[in-house]
């Protein structure tokens, strides 16, 4: 059986007296669709940031493939292929929709650092921005600065920016948030048209969005994993239901 | 114009950003003005071109990477003590070597001290700048022997520009030599700008929190473009001293830094031409105002900038790209 695309072993992780993350053992096999759902102040965003580097750990490791990736800075993880999105619009909202995109790809061809030549020269990397904006139907829009973009198109540009480092896991945390109701379909499709050899972990709310997309479910409640399992396994589960109808009383 | 965005492809698209406009070249082609109309004022358009590079040199950082600095001057006058060092005790005067021995002293300091300012952010490293600047000043006062201390550094010599042109009183060589370098550096500036390096620099301006996010090590970045722009400041301390043929202490202390920031803000940080035209207001009403109330100039430029800060958050440039904007669309 080959490696599993992402995992962690034992990760915690605590602010004071707060505990964040307890003993999360988790693993993606390549190409899975994980969904990762849970009340409020479960841990989720802070798992996203455990694992993309952006938080240390106090003990555990993270593992993308075979490769412990535990000590490397975010950036080197993004290099390795482990990508995120974020829940609040994090953005370059001075660049427009085609500059910030060919700035992630030139970061990942690695001529970001050249200073002689012209972006403009860069046909490739300039081609190859414009078609991840294409995919997420953003050709229209991407020479409009992203500070003027309409907020659900701010939302695909997250998601282009982290397509653009050519990520292999891709972590989505809360791509749909913000966004009406009625146009969270269209993002959430966009999403699940993503090739099938990336493996995906998104958080999300809205659980027909969830039991529609995820092929596996990870319930995360108080900083640790309560349960896990496949939708219908996660759907008949009491427990579960316990937890979000509030009935445990956490928060 | 937003149908013919649509239809062009992303590669001319930008092409077209990068390209000159006509207004730059009827800039350029002003600059020339003084040697006919002023020549009487050759020597203040000198000392104008020379902080217009200095201000250029502090807009990569300030104005692209976004990193405020209060100790700029402390690369000017390593550059400007290496010019005429090398001139007043060693007696090489060549003014073309000179200013590539200032940008590889200037240089080679911006990079050491690079990695403590790449660090830190914020106010931290604003006063991490400041710091760096006090430290450099006092250094260059208290090696009196070498600098010649608060009495300035005499005995430099320059030679004649490429063997031929000798400096005159007038300040036409001067002039010449300064516009000459600046223009070389400004599109060396400008090239940088539309480079994937310069937009990795805005990227890091707009949001360095996503900088890590897409892959890039904002710290790599920072380091190189600190080192390149205190390498261009010094080269503009190198032609201070060289046309002037003195140093003195205040070529790299705190007011000199602070000026250079007022320029800067003045004319539009962020935008290549924000710092020369910052340069040439500030210097132009400094020479005027000073003829009128010497001791009290400050305060009008206290006013000024309070106005500019106000109205005008990017400066004269951002004011009249908005208004060239608002008239257009009409």
């Amino acid at each position: 059986m080959s490696a599993p695309a992402l995992s962690t072993r034992a990760l915690a992780k605590s602010f004071g007296s707060l505990v964040v993350a307890r003993d999360i053992e988790i693993s993606l096999p390549v190409g899975a669709r994980y969904a990762l759902i849970g009340p409020n102040g479960a841990g989720k965003t802070t798992l996203i940031n455990l694992m993309t580097g952006m938080l240390s750990p106090n003990a555990g490791k993270i593992f993308l493939g075979e490769e412990d990736i535990t000590a490397l800075e975010p950036q080197d993880r993004v290099r390795r292929g482990l990508a995120r999105t974020f829940q609040i619009n994090t953005l370059f909202p001075g660049l427009n929709a085609l500059e910030a995109v060919t700035l992630a790809v030139a970061e990942r061809r690695g001529i970001a650092g050249q200073f002689w030549k012209n972006v403009a020269e860069h046909k490739e990397a300039i081609e190859e921005a414009y078609e991840i904006l294409l995919k997420l139907r953003l050709g229209d829009d991407c020479y409009q600065v992203t500070r003027e973009l309409p907020y659900g198109r701010q939302r695909l540009l997250e998601i282009a920016l982290a397509l653009a480092t050519k990520p292999k896991v891709l972590l989505l945390d809360e791509p749909a948030a913000g966004v009406p109701q009625d146009e969270s379909g269209d993002i959430f499709e966009a999403v699940a048209s993503l090739s099938g050899d990336l493996t995906l972990l998104f958080i999300e709310h809205d659980m027909h969005v969830v039991f529609r997309f995820a092929t596996h479910i990870i319930v995360l409640v108080g900083g640790g994993v309560f349960t896990q399992g496949s939708p219908a396994q996660i759907a008949a589960d009491p427990g579960v239901r316990e937890v979000y109808l509030g009935t445990r009383g956490h928060g | 114009m937003a149908l013919a965005e649509n239809t062009m492809t992303p590669q001319r698209y930008l092409q077209r950003l990068s390209r000159w406009r006509p207004i730059e070249i009827a800039f350029w082609l002003a600059t020339l003005l003084p040697f006919v109309l002023l020549p009487n004022y050759l020597s203040l358009a000198s000392q104008i071109a020379i902080a217009a590079l200095f201000a250029l040199s502090l807009d990569l950082i300030l104005g692209y990477a976004g990193i405020v600095s209060l100790g700029h001057a402390a690369f000017f006058g390593v550059g400007a003590y290496t010019a005429g060092l090398l001139s007043a005790k060693l007696g090489w005067g060549e003014p073309l070597t000179g200013l590539l021995a200032a940008a590889v002293v200037a240089g080679a300091v911006g990079y050491a001290t690079s990695f403590i300012i790449a660090r830190f952010r914020h106010l931290a490293r604003i006063m991490l700048t400041l710091g760096f600047g006090l430290l450099l000043a006092e250094l260059a006062n208290s090696a009196g022997w070498l600098t010649g201390g608060v009495d300035g550094l005499q005995g430099i010599h320059t030679w004649p520009l490429l063997g031929v042109f000798k400096f005159d009183l007038y300040g036409y060589v001067a002039y010449a030599y300064s516009l000459a370098v600046l223009f070389i550096l400004f599109l060396g500036a400008r090239r940088l700008i539309n480079s994937p390096f310069g937009l990795a620099l805005r990227g890091i301006r707009e949001n360095a929190v996503r900088m890590p996010a897409i892959g890039a090590s904002s710290r790599v970045h920072l380091q190189m473009i600190y080192t390149i722009a205190a390498a261009i400041a010094g080269i503009a301390g190198a032609l201070l001293a060289e046309t002037t043929e003195t140093v003195s202490l205040d070529s790299l202390g705190f007011e000199r830094s602070a000026e250079i920031v007022v320029m800067l803000v003045l004319g539009g940080a962020g935008r290549l031409y924000g710092g020369l035209i910052g340069a040439i207001l500030f210097m132009v009403a400094r020479d005027q105002f000073s003829g009128i109330q010497p001791q009290y100039w400050y305060f009008w430029i206290g006013i000024l900038l309070i106005i500019v800060v106000i109205f005008l958050p990017n400066g004269m440039l951002g004011g009249a790209a908005k208004i060239y904007e608002r008239w257009r669309k009409r």
